[in-house]
């Protein structure tokens, strides 16, 4: 039983180990900024997820009580991976002028949030804030 | 009355579950603890929170829960597989701009994380009036076809979970 578990504990810190280094290579590999950040942000949420998952087994067959704070690390990974990824992006937008030039239409009257005008991203948080008085 | 007390209960709810796992302590102390500080954070941060996110359906909640998740692990060996055998020039990467029909701030946001934990794809901009977010493709040969694959597999149902 012992073994088993053993097993496929380290089944997943070497599935785990073998998604990040992935991320990692990605990160170094891949030609421009925007497509870096693919590796970052996926492959290693499943990296660490699968590392998580084997402390998890490993505290509930050496213990017998489940420990859960790897759920916690889960979930905060899962909020602030996308908003570091889409500030990374935002700076990219800002930087590079001719990737800011091929930015494809938004479809619609306004343009794309990082690059409005200030006033209007001002105009559109004091609307919002009016909204909160009430 | 209720309503000033606790402004948002599930965000109470959530500080609290959050508290016992933090103390990795399920006991009725932690759960009062929690419970203290999930009514008392929600009291100090009503003003930038204005209105009550509404959550519909539970169960299309966790729906949608196991349908990400299920999607990052099949995004995690896809782009693997990009990263690992692909000449990284090779990738047709573009960006597409993908109209929302979502309206409220708390369901854009919740699709925009979706887009960037998910298959070969990255939010990286919105537009000023939130009607289009603007995201990044790994490699796509069709980005009308996978613009309409975000609006149909997370937009829809997080609409029917938000508005």
């Amino acid at each position: 039983m012992l073994l088993m578990a053993e097993l496929v504990i380290a089944a997943f810190i070497l599935g785990g180990a073998f998604f990040l280094l992935v991320g990692s290579f990605g990160l170094a590999k891949l030609p421009d900024t925007m497509r870096r950040l693919h590796g970052p942000t996926k492959s290693t949420t499943l990296g660490i997820g699968c590392l998580l998952i084997a402390s998890m087994i490993h505290f509930l067959a050496e213990r017998g009580a489940p420990s859960v704070h790897e759920l916690l690390i889960t979930l905060f990974l899962f909020l602030t991976a996308p908003v570091s990824a889409h500030m990374i992006a935002k700076a990219h937008i800002l930087l590079d002028r001719p990737a800011r030039r091929a930015l494809p239409d938004t479809g619609q009257g306004d343009g794309w949030a990082t690059l409005a005008a200030p006033s209007r991203t001002a105009g559109e948080t004091a609307g919002r804030t009016r909204q909160r008085a009430v | 009355m209720r309503r000033r007390l606790l402004p948002h209960p599930l965000l109470t709810a959530t500080i609290a579950l959050v508290w016992v796992f933090l103390t990795n302590d399920v006991s009725p102390a932690s759960a009062i603890l929690g419970l203290a500080v999930g009514i008392v954070v929600p009291l100090l941060t009503r003003a930038w929170w204005p209105q009550r996110p509404a959550l519909r359906w539970p169960l299309a909640v966790a729906e949608y829960m196991a349908i990400v998740l299920w999607d990052i692990v099949v995004s995690n060996v896809q782009v693997a597989w990009l990263v690992l055998f692909r000449r990284g020039r090779s990738l047709r990467s573009r960006f597409v701009s993908v109209p929302l029909d979502l309206t409220s701030p708390e369901a854009i946001t919740a699709l925009a994380g979706t887009i960037t934990m998910t298959p070969g794809t990255l939010t990286a901009d919105v537009s000023a009036d939130r009607r289009a977010l603007l995201v990044h493709c790994l490699d796509t040969a069709d980005p009308d076809a996978t613009a309409a694959g975000i609006k149909h597999r997370y937009e829809r149902r997080l609409k029917r979970i938000f508005e």
